[in-house]
């Protein structure tokens, strides 16, 4: 996949690439691809490249002089990159416990989009997801894929406090919250799981690219984990499904 | 150490921020006003890394238990040393058990303090600056002690002093570069966004600055997309939200304009008292 970009300086010190206004996984491994050959040709330079659904964003560490010369390297980059490379994508199957006490809003849902809460559960955890990128919050993940029978409008009003590991979906997406925070998606469980660590660099070890199934577990399995992770004895590379 | 005997209405630490995080959702944080902070720093011969404590509207009460050098820049919040005037933008030598205070916001909105060698609170993902959901501490409180780098006075070390005043706390012009959605705008609007006077709504912390009045418009939402301190977002509502240090990474409101880093350093000195014009960079 080739697409027409749009390059355009974002600000003294960095630079935006758009494509395409979709969300699209073809595009997302080109996205994927190019950033990547951005940092290999940037190794010596001290440089940030933040992706989203269609654009890459490239903060330089100092003010860029000559703008033009810098699009023409990245466009002949972009150009000269091999289409056949694939990125590495690791599947996790993350656990959710969807009882009654965490899926705080699983009543309300079930009866908006009309479908039992078993079906809920069943559909929501069967998908395999795509991590699009991380943003809004610390290891917020971006993923797509939910099953359009689960898209329902977020809340009319956020709550205030969402808890952390809160598992949830608004509109057409469905999400971790990966710490407390107010939020107007509808909450339909909770995952043990830490998907941002300030205490590990890199304090993630889900990036764009990666796939994400959800699988049900019990209360008490939840407690398990939960300890673990808290007491620092939980192996994330558990979690991958092809290593 | 320093003794927190007060802790202001909004005091934190903050260096540079953390670059190279972003693309886990972490905000870049570091000081609001990077020029005054530097500026802290560059007077006290710091590393531009150091850390320093950022007030904002109301000053700290520090007690020092060993002896230092300090430099205060920013916002004129009359800084006193064992209750005498001390003068800003100059190096101060401290003995122990002194106590600075601050009695009132004279100018500006944030004030930096410096101290040899910098603050060395906790280092989380390379930076000490303080943000929820990623440092333990969200912010200074009374009673904290904090620690800094042990520092003997040198017997003929001259007090650095520059001599002048930053327009930084007196410009009431912004400067910005034209954001990607701005095309999205109708020429009116257009120019409406550089003829119109704002003013500072009271909805201004380290993440956004709202501005008045609303800008009516019909912009349609975007993709998420990545954002940076800076943004001018634009929302269906018509409020334009300035994105500043502790944004988030990414946003779907429209961006339509984008803000100088010095643009970003002089609206962090603003508060509700102040309107602002907004001027393309030449």
């Amino acid at each position: 996949m080739s697409c027409q970009l749009r390059f355009l300086q974002y600000n003294e010190c960095s630079i935006l690439v758009e494509w395409p206004a979709i969300i699209d996984e073809n595009m997302l491994q080109d996205i994927l691809r190019f950033k990547n050959i951005i940092k290999n040709n940037c190794v010596k330079e001290n440089i940030e490249v933040i992706t989203a659904y269609n654009s890459i964003l490239i903060v330089y560490s100092y003010t860029i002089d000559n703008i033009n010369s810098v699009f023409l390297s990245l466009r002949a980059l972009y150009e000269s990159q091999n289409n056949e490379q694939l990125i590495d994508s690791r599947i996790f199957k993350i656990p959710v416990c969807y009882d009654a006490e965490f899926a705080v809003d699983i009543e309300n849902f079930s009866k908006e989009i009309k479908l039992s809460k078993s079906e809920i559960i069943k559909r929501h955890s069967e998908a395999f997801y795509t991590v699009f990128f991380t943003g809004f919050l610390p290891g917020f993940l971006y993923l797509g894929g939910l099953n359009s029978t689960l898209h329902l409008n977020r809340k009319i009003t956020p709550s205030l406090n969402v808890k952390k590991g809160s598992v949830g979906i608004g509109g057409k997406q469905t999400g971790i919250y990966p710490q407390d925070s107010p939020g107007g998606w509808h909450i339909i469980g909770n995952s043990p799981i830490e998907l941002f660590n300030s205490k590990q660099n890199p304090p993630c070890f889900i990036k764009a690219g990666d796939k994400v199934k959800f699988y049900p577990i019990t209360k008490s399995e939840y407690l398990k984990i939960q300890n673990k992770v808290l007491l620092s004895t939980f192996n994330s590379k558990k979690l991958i499904v092809n290593d | 150490m320093i003794k927190v005997l007060k802790a202001g209405f909004y005091s934190t630490i903050q260096d540079l921020g953390r670059f190279g995080q972003r693309s886990f959702g972490v905000p870049v944080s570091g000081a609001m006003d990077s020029y005054s902070s530097a500026f802290a720093n560059a007077l006290l011969g710091n590393d531009k890394q150091d850390a320093v404590i950022e007030m904002t509207m109301t000053g700290a009460e520090l007690q020092f238990t060993n002896p230092t050098t300090i430099a205060i820049t920013g916002a004129n919040m009359h800084p006193e040393l064992n209750g005498k005037s001390i003068e800003m933008f100059k190096s101060i030598k401290i003995e122990p058990n002194d106590i600075l205070t601050f009695s009132r916001l004279l100018e500006g909105f944030r004030t930096y303090i410096a101290v040899k060698g910098g603050f060395l609170t906790e280092t989380v993902l390379g930076s000490r600056s303080m943000i929820k959901g990623v440092t333990k501490a969200i912010k200074i409180e009374k009673g904290d002690v904090i620690a800094i780098a042990d520092y003997v006075h040198l017997e003929n070390s001259k007090n650095a002093k520059l001599n002048f005043k930053p327009k930084i706390l007196s410009n009431t012009v912004l400067e910005v570069m034209i954001g990607p959605e701005f095309y999205k705008l109708s020429q009116a609007q257009q120019d409406a966004l550089f003829e119109q006077e704002f003013h500072v709504s009271r909805y201004n912390n380290r993440m956004a600055y709202q501005l008045k009045p609303l800008f009516q418009n019909n912009l349609e939402p975007i993709l998420t997309a990545p954002v940076l301190p800076g943004t001018v977002q634009l929302t269906p509502l018509g409020q334009l939200i300035v994105l500043m240090r502790d944004c988030q990474t990414t946003g779907g409101y429209p961006r339509i304009l984008q803000l100088t880093e010095n643009a970003i350093n002089m609206l962090s000195q603003k508060n509700t008292s102040n309107s602002l014009k907004i001027r393309l960079k030449g």
